[in-house]
C-alpha cells in the first residue's frame, strides 16, 4: 500500500487555489495545438463539452460514443436541475455555501480543493449555456427562474421543466457541432472503446469497435480522456440507460488507472417499482415529489395482505392504521430526509413484511394530504369560506398538477394508475455511482495521459452526491477543467509529432480484443448474457446494496467469482464478431461488470464505517438519541481507497489518498 | 387481465445490402404491465436459447427522452398511444391473441442497418450544419441575467427544444419529409436573442442540408405533429419557413 498524492497546489488559501493554478499552469500555443490529438470517449456532459471546447481551442479531437449520436448519453434524462452559486434570488447563497452544501453532503468524503473548484466554476456554466441558446426556464420579468433542492437552503438550482439534462445536453452538442462542421472534432458514433493502449507508459491510443460492422479499429492521440460516466449498471436493474456500462473506465483500470470509491453508490428513494422478473431498468421520480408526498406503509400486516391482493384500497386503510415511518423516526425531517436514510427506512419495512405490491418491494408515496392543504389556501383565496370537501379536493389538484403534472402523467404511463386518486408507489433503485477512476487535482488518472472526467471520475461528491449536482460536475470537468489541465500535459508533447499505430503495442492490444471478442461467439454455451447480468444483479443488490455487512460482503466476493468462471465457460452469444450484433456488445460489457462487482464488495468489505450511500451494519450508532443511524469513523476512514489492478479484483491493491479538511469542520449528520 | 399469448410479424434483414422480409414469432405469456420492448426482450431471450439470432433494435434511456426507439408498430411510429416512444409504450394497450406488425422507420435518408435498426447519421448532419450558436467556451460571456427574454419567448423556445430526434416525423411522413425536425431546431434558436443574429443563414443552411439528405418537402399533412411523441408543433414549419424566405430574400 501507497499513499497517493492528490497534486493539490499549496501555499495559498483554498479559495485563490484554482485561480493561482490557471495562473501559472503551462499552456500550449495555437500552432502547436493543431499538431496534437485528443481521444474523448463519451458524449453525455462530460465528454461532449470537453469534445467542443478542446476543438474550439484548437486540438484535433476524436470523439467515440456507442449510441448512434452523441445527443443520446443517458446525461439526456437527467430530470431535475442544476445547481449554481448565482445567488440570483439574494437569499444568501455563495461559492463557499455551495462548496460546504457539497462537501457536507458527501459525508466528508470528498477532496476539498476540487470542490471549492466546482463551486467556483458553476457560475460561468450558466452564462455559458444561455449564451449557447439553452432554453431555461424564466419568470414574468424575463430573468432566469431557480428552484431549491434536497438538503440545502437555498435557491440555486437552475432548470428547463423537467428536462434539464436533455437541454444542457443539447447545448453541449450543438457545440460539438460546431467543431464537427469546422472538421476540428471527427466523430465517431456507435464505436465502442474497447482498450486503452499504452505506449512508454503514457496513454497513446484506444481500440474501438466499429459497432455497424464490427471492425476492429486503432486509434491514437497524445492524450485519452474517459467521460463515460457510472458503473450503475452492474447491479442490473438501474435508472441507467439500457446500454450504460464501465467498459471503457474498466479497461483503463486494467491498464494500470486506480479505481477509487467503486462501493459508493447512490440508492434514489423515489423510483416506480419493479413490476415484475422480465424488469428491464427502473424510471426515477423527482425527488422533488418529496416536497409534498408523505410516505407510509400500513401498520398491520394483514392490511399489507390485502392491498396486495387488491381487496383492500390504500385509501380505505384509516389514518390510525398506517405507519407514516419517515414521520416517525425522523421527527424532525420527516419525509425530507436525505436520499440514503429514506432509502434504507423503505427497505427496512419492506424487509419486515410491508411491502404493498405484489414483489413485496414498494411503499406509499400519498398526495392527500398535501392535495387538501393546497384546497383549504385556494379556497380561502378565492373567498370559498364554505368549500365542501369535492370542491377542496378539486383546487387542492389543480396546484399538486401544476407543481407535479409532468411527473404525475409519466407515473400514470408507466403504473397505469392514477396518482390523484390513489398514493403513488415507489421502491429505492441504483442512480448514481459516486466512485469512478481516481483523478488528481489535473483530472489525470494514474496512467500519465489518460483522464476521467464527470461520473467516470471520483473525486468531486464524496459518497453521497446532492441533487442537481452531476449536471454541474460534468459540466464544469469538460467546459472549465480539464481544457485547463490538459494543456499543462500536453505542453511537454508539442515535439512528440503524430502518435504512430503501428506498434507493438497497439498490434498486441487489437489481437488482445479480437481473442476476446472471439471467444465470446465461439463460446456457444447454453446462458443467454441476461442470465448472467441477472444474477449478478441480484447478488449485488441482496449484499452490496443499501445495507452492506462483512459476511454478505464474503459471499458475494465468492458468488461473483463464481459466477464469472462459469459465465465464460457457459455463456451463449449469437452471431458472429465482424457484425452488427447486440448480444455480443452486451456480453462484453456484462463480463466487465461481473470484475467490478467484485472489487466494489471487496472495497465495501475494507470500508468498515457508515457513510453517505454505503451503510456497513456493524458501524451504527448505539444508544442515544441517534440509535441505529449511520456511524462515520473519521479516524480511520477518512481516505479515499484506490484500488490497484493485478489480475483477480479482489486481489486488488489498496492504496489510500488521505483525505485534509482545512476550511471544514467535520461533523456528524442528524436528521431525528 | 390475464397473460397474452401474441402473434408478431417482424421486418427481418441481414445488413444494409440484404433483402428483408416480415418473420413470424409467437410469445406467449406476456404480462400487461411490459413494456413493449420489455416484450421484444422476451422474445430475444427465447430466440437465444434455441440458438437462433435475436432481433436488433435501436434503444437506450428506456424513459422517453434520449430518441434512440424507433419502431413502426402496426402502421404508426412508436405504436398506437400518442405523446408516447415505443420505450413508454406498455403492453396492456393490446389484446390477447392480436397480431402485431413490427418494422423499421422507413426513409430514403433512414437505410435500414439490420433488422429494425435504421442509420439516422442524416439527421446529425443537418445539426452540423448550422445547429448551433457560434459561441466559444470561455466562461466569461456576459452573465446569464444580462438579458432578458420574455417567458412566452423561452417558453416557446423550450417546447421546440423538447424535440428528441427520433425521426418519428420523418417515418410517418408520406414525402419522408424532416421539416418538423429542422423546424424545430431554427425555432428555438430564432426565439432567443443569442439566436437570431444567425437566425436567416442557420434556416438556409439547415434546409440545403435537408434537401441534400434526401429528404421530401412539407405538404402540410400534419400527420408528423400527430405522431410526434413530443408534441413538437406544426407552427415551427411555418417559422422556419418565414426564416427561410427572409434569408432568401436577402
Amino acid at each position: 500500500m501507497s499513499t497517493l498524492d492528490g497534486k493539490v497546489p499549496h501555499g495559498q488559501p483554498l479559495k485563490d487555489t484554482w485561480t493561482t493554478y490557471k495562473d501559472k499552469v503551462n499552456l500550449v500555443n495555437p500552432a502547436n495545438k493543431r499538431n496534437i490529438d485528443i481521444i474523448v470517449v463519451g458524449t453525455g456532459l462530460a465528454g461532449g463539452s470537453a469534445a467542443a471546447t478542446l476543438a474550439e481551442q484548437g486540438y484535433n479531437v476524436k470523439a467515440f460514443c456507442y449510441q448512434d449520436s452523441p445527443r443520446r448519453a443517458h446525461s439526456i434524462a437527467a430530470q431535475g436541475g442544476i445547481n449554481a452559486a448565482k445567488n440570483y434570488q439574494g437569499d444568501g447563497d455563495s461559492t463557499y455555501r455551495l462548496f460546504y452544501d457539497t462537501v457536507k453532503g458527501g459525508d466528508y468524503r470528498s477532496r476539498e480543493a476540487n470542490v471549492h473548484r466546482l463551486a467556483e466554476v458553476s457560475t460561468n456554466i450558466i452564462d455559458q449555456c444561455v449564451a449557447q441558446g439553452v432554453p431555461f426556464a424564466r419568470d414574468y420579468g424575463g430573468l432566469l427562474d431557480n428552484r431549491s433542492f434536497g438538503g440545502v437552503l437555498v435557491s440555486r438550482t437552475f432548470y428547463a421543466k423537467g428536462q434539464t439534462g436533455q437541454q444542457l445536453l443539447l447545448g453541449a452538442y450543438s457545440a460539438m457541432n460546431r467543431q464537427i462542421a469546422r472538421g476540428k472534432i471527427q466523430m465517431f458514433n456507435r464505436h465502442e472503446m474497447l482498450d486503452l493502449v499504452i505506449v512508454d507508459g503514457k496513454a497513446r491510443g484506444i481500440i474501438a469497435r466499429n459497432l455497424i460492422t464490427g471492425e476492429i479499429e486503432r486509434h491514437s492521440a497524445h492524450a485519452v480522456v474517459l467521460g463515460t460516466g457510472g458503473y450503475g449498471n452492474v447491479f442490473f436493474l438501474s435508472t441507467n440507460a439500457m446500454g450504460s456500462n464501465t467498459s471503457a473506465a474498466w479497461k483503463a483500470h486494467r491498464r494500470g488507472s486506480y479505481f477509487a470509491n467503486p462501493c459508493y453508490t447512490q440508492i434514489h428513494p423515489t423510483c416506480i417499482p419493479r413490476s415484475g422478473d422480465y424488469q428491464s431498468k427502473l424510471t426515477l421520480m423527482s425527488e422533488s415529489l418529496r416536497n409534498d408526498g408523505r410516505i407510509w406503509v400500513p401498520a398491520r400486516i394483514e392490511d399489507v395482505e390485502a392491498v396486495r391482493n387488491r381487496k383492500l384500497k390504500p385509501t380505505d386503510i384509516p389514518v390510525e392504521h398506517r405507519d407514516y415511518y419517515l414521520e416517525r423516526r425522523y421527527p424532525a425531517f420527516g419525509n425530507l430526509v436525505p436520499r440514503d436514510v429514506a432509502s434504507r427506512a423503505a427497505k427496512e419495512r419492506c424487509d419486515a413484511g410491508f411491502g404493498v405490491n405484489a414483489t413485496g418491494e414498494a411503499v406509499y408515496l400519498d398526495f392527500a394530504s398535501a392535495i387538501v392543504r393546497y384546497g383549504k389556501e385556494q379556497a380561502l383565496l378565492k373567498g370559498e369560506s364554505d368549500a365542501t370537501d369535492a370542491r377542496i379536493k378539486e383546487l387542492g389538484k389543480d396546484i399538486v398538477k401544476a407543481k407535479y403534472g409532468n411527473l404525475f402523467d409519466m407515473y400514470k404511463q408507466i403504473a397505469d394508475e392514477n396518482p390523484y386518486e390513489t398514493p403513488m408507489m415507489i421502491y429505492p433503485a441504483v442512480h448514481y455511482t459516486m466512485g469512478g477512476l481516481w483523478v488528481d487535482y489535473n483530472l489525470m488518472t494514474t496512467v500519465e495521459g489518460c483522464y476521467a472526467i464527470g461520473e467516470a471520475n471520483f473525486s468531486d461528491h464524496g459518497a453521497n452526491r446532492l441533487g442537481a449536482s452531476a449536471l454541474m460536475q460534468g459540466l464544469a470537468d469538460g467546459y472549465f477543467v480539464l481544457p485547463y489541465t490538459i494543456g499543462g500535459y500536453l505542453s511537454n508533447d508539442i515535439r512528440t509529432g503524430k502518435i504512430s499505430t503501428e506498434t507493438p503495442e497497439f498490434e498486441a492490444a487489437e489481437k488482445e480484443v479480437k481473442e476476446r471478442l472471439e471467444g465470446l461467439v465461439n463460446n456457444k454455451g447454453t446462458r443467454s448474457v441476461d442470465y448472467y447480468h441477472k444474477a449478478l444483479g441480484i447478488i449485488m443488490w441482496e449484499k452490496c446494496g443499501m445495507s452492506r455487512n462483512e459476511k454478505g460482503l464474503k459471499e458475494a466476493i465468492e458468488e461473483i467469482g463464481a459466477l464469472r468462471e462459469d459465465f465464460w465457460k457457459n455463456v451463449s452469444v449469437p452471431g458472429g464478431a465482424y457484425e452488427l450484433n447486440p448480444q455480443l456488445e452486451k456480453a462484453g460489457r456484462v463480463a466487465d461488470f461481473l470484475e467490478l462487482g467484485e472489487l466494489f464488495a471487496k472495497d465495501a468489505l475494507d470500508r468498515n464505517e457508515s457513510c453517505g450511500g454505503h451503510f456497513r451494519e456493524e458501524s451504527v450508532e448505539v444508544g442515544g438519541p441517534q440509535d441505529g443511524e449511520a456511524l462515520r469513523d473519521d479516524e480511520n476512514y477518512a481516505y479515499v481507497s484506490a484500488w490497484e489492478y493485478t489480475g483477480k479484483p479482489s486481489d486488488a491493491v489498496l492504496h489510500k489518498e488521505q483525505l485534509d479538511f482545512k476550511d471544514i469542520k467535520l461533523t456528524q449528520r442528524s436528521y431525528k | 387481465m390475464d397473460n397474452m399469448n401474441l402473434t408478431l410479424k417482424i421486418w427481418r434483414q441481414k445488413g444494409a445490402n440484404d433483402k428483408g422480409k416480415m418473420v413470424d414469432y409467437n410469445v406467449a405469456d406476456i404480462s400487461e404491465h411490459m413494456s413493449f420492448l420489455e416484450m421484444m426482450d422476451v422474445l430475444n431471450e427465447q430466440l437465444v436459447n434455441t440458438g437462433e439470432e435475436p432481433v436488433a433494435f435501436d434503444h437506450d434511456c428506456r424513459e422517453g427522452i434520449c430518441g434512440s426507439c424507433s419502431m413502426f408498430i402496426n402502421g404508426e411510429a412508436h405504436g398506437p398511444v400518442k405523446g408516447t416512444t415505443t420505450c413508454q409504450l406498455h403492453m396492456r394497450s393490446f389484446n390477447d391473441g392480436d397480431t402485431i406488425y413490427i418494422e423499421p422507420f422507413r426513409a430514403k435518408a433512414f437505410p435500414v442497418l439490420k433488422d429494425l435498426v435504421v442509420d439516422r447519421s442524416s439527421f446529425d448532419r443537418i445539426q452540423h450544419s448550422g445547429g448551433f450558436i457560434s459561441v466559444n467556451t470561455s466562461g466569461n460571456t456576459q452573465d446569464a441575467n444580462a438579458t432578458p427574454i420574455p417567458k412566452h419567448d423561452a417558453d416557446l423556445a423550450m417546447d421546440a427544444a423538447a424535440c428528441i430526434g427520433c425521426g418519428a416525423c420523418v417515418a410517418t411522413c408520406k414525402n419522408s419529409s424532416a421539416m418538423l425536425f429542422v423546424g424545430a431546431k431554427v425555432s428555438q434558436y430564432a426565439l432567443l436573442p443569442q439566436g437570431k443574429v444567425e437566425a436567416k443563414d442557420r434556416a438556409q443552411n439547415m434546409v440545403a442540408q435537408m434537401d441534400a439528405e434526401g429528404f421530401g418537402n412539407c405538404t402540410n399533412t400534419g400527420a408528423c405533429e400527430v405522431e410526434c411523441p413530443k408534441g413538437i408543433s406544426l407552427s415551427n414549419i411555418a417559422r422556419m419557413n418565414r426564416e427561410f424566405l427572409s434569408g432568401s430574400m436577402g
